[in-house]
């Protein structure tokens, strides 16, 4: 059995954990281009080597990010997320330009 | 006639001949360079010399010839799809399978036993149904049997309400074959190389040549071979050689283990797969059972077998066929898969000028051995991608329009 040592945990069973992923600099939702988002949704890494990668203790739900080697694989090092997100990501809309407002209304009144 | 047939042995008037031709030394270029010596790579090499008329053709294996997954698979044809682009583009391979032994005059044992896709919950029974009137609209047959039909059809299987997972019906695919993969390998193989296509074992590429946007050369471990086109059909590091080009792709490499187990009688006829349970399980003709499951939990480059799969796998085998607790593994093993979004592949045109691409093959590329093999060599040849492929473009992650095939192996819905 394939012990992973969870930063939160200690040691447990490979099979408490799920693999969540690469992890990839998230681009800005509000400046990104469709083709970079696409690239970040889709695209792999899929390096063989070592990668840094998403991994959960589903018993305890903790999310912690593992570097692991994929051709030998061994689990090289485990740390908490904050190590690398030192802040959390604004997904709030910034403020929309101001429109001229002597465009009059394209809908009339009372349509939804 | 012992003596005589020593004899006759030992003569070097009568020296045996090689079915494989293999090539010698490397020229200096090739007309078409196929990277990849397996199932796909050999078939679309032996459908470029015979439809197409390009003999210049170089297949570099850093292996040896079908030692990939091509020798790995569990070796099931079907065409029960779910998409329209799926059903068409399996059809047309079941339709290349059944003509192979002809086609190549080399025996694939090509086998036709039926393919049933157990369903264990009501969702299941939806999918089973969806995917036999796509069937059906498509002209592939297929349909939805229920318990009384299994219970007759398929006496082994445990039809027991008993146990975790109860049998409520399944998806019946009359067409579903098992084949010999070394074979379909072997024959393409054969058959191109006295065409006059070269075929280099132990050939590894190292690097790819890029010129304005063109691919000019591969560099290998036997040296530099300047190319006028590329294929590259290397299931399980299709990210690492095509980073040489210069483009990643949406492929994950995820084991994909199976076994086998010591050969009985004959006592299993047809196919039964299980998407539920992740179990697939064939007897060949040599009787042995050959049974797959669902692919590794986590993405990585090595090819090593786990107990955790035996035990999973088990655990749903026995519960389908109890007998089989009696029976003992021979062999267990694994492939590296290309685990694409969508469960689909990725073919044909690449950012690279001349550099095509044939990936993406996760857990159904023996299947389409064939199709893919034809297709790719008129793409290759001809430089347009034909519409059969079109669907499975590598631009289509870029564009957001996936396949959502939902039809492939080991795959739960």
């Amino acid at each position: 059995m394939k012990i992973i040592n969870c930063p939160l945990n200690g040691p447990r069973n490979a099979q408490e954990f799920v693999h969540g992923g690469e992890v990839d600099p998230h681009p800005d939702p509000h400046t990104t281009s469709d083709d970079d988002w696409a690239a970040y949704v889709f695209i792999e890494d899929n390096r063989a080597g070592v990668v840094r990668e998403w991994w959960c203790h589903v018993p305890t739900a903790y999310w912690f990010i593992a570097e692991r080697d994929t051709v030998k694989d061994e689990v090289l090092r485990t740390f908490d997320p904050a190590e690398v997100f030192k802040e959390r990501i604004d997904f709030t809309r910034p403020p929309a330009p101001e429109k001229p407002a002597d465009k009059p209304a394209d809908k009339p009144e009372g349509s939804a | 006639m012992a003596f005589g047939l020593l004899k006759y042995g030992l003569s070097p008037r009568y020296e045996p001949k090689r079915f494989i031709q293999e090539g010698g030394e490397l020229k200096s270029s090739y007309d078409v360079v196929i990277i990849g010596g397996g199932g796909h790579g050999l078939a679309a090499a032996y459908y470029l010399a015979k439809d197409y008329g390009i003999r210049n053709i170089a297949v570099l294996e850093k292996g040896w010839l079908g030692g990939g997954n091509t020798g790995r698979n569990t070796a099931i044809i079907r065409s029960n799809y779910l998409t329209p682009d799926g059903v068409d583009f399996y059809e047309e391979s079941v339709g290349l399978y059944k003509a192979l032994s002809q086609e190549l005059d080399y025996n694939i044992l090509y086998s036709e036993r039926g393919h049933y896709t157990l369903a264990h919950t009501d969702a299941a029974i939806r999918t089973s149904r969806w995917r036999a009137e796509v069937n059906k609209h498509l002209g592939v047959d297929s349909e939805v049997v229920y318990r009384d039909d299994l219970i007759r059809m398929v006496p082994h299987l445990n039809m027991s309400e008993d146990v975790r997972y109860p049998v409520l019906g399944a998806l019946y695919h009359p067409p579903g074959a098992i084949a010999r993969h070394d074979a379909v390998a072997w024959g393409y193989a054969g058959r191109a190389a006295e065409m006059g296509v070269e075929l280099h074992q132990n050939t590894e590429v190292t690097g790819v040549e890029v010129e304005g946007g063109r691919v000019v050369a591969v560099e290998t471990n036997r040296g530099r071979i300047g190319c006028g086109k590329v294929l590259q059909a290397v299931a399980g590091r299709s990210s690492v050689v095509s980073r040489m080009a210069g483009f990643d792709l949406p492929i994950k490499s995820v084991p994909l283990q199976a076994c086998v187990s010591t050969p009985v009688k004959p006592i299993l006829d047809p196919i039964i797969v299980s998407g539920s349970l992740h179990v697939y399980i064939s007897q060949s003709d040599r009787g042995e059972f050959i049974m797959g499951g669902s692919t590794d939990p986590y993405p990585r480059y090595q090819t090593s077998s786990s107990l955790d799969f035996m035990e999973g796998l088990m655990g749903h085998i026995m519960e389908l066929f109890p007998f089989m607790g009696e029976l003992p593994v021979l062999r267990q093993w694994a492939g590296l898969a290309d685990m694409t979004p969508d469960f689909s592949p990725v073919m044909g045109e690449t950012p690279v000028e001349n550099y095509y691409i044939d990936a993406g093959w996760g857990t159904w590329g023996f299947k389409a051995t064939c199709v893919s093999g034809k297709r790719m060599a008129e793409t290759v040849a001809t430089g347009r991608v034909p519409d059969i492929l079109a669907p499975f473009a590598l631009d289509r992650f870029r564009t957001f329009d996936l396949v959502g095939e939902k039809g492939a192996a080991s795959v739960g819905h």
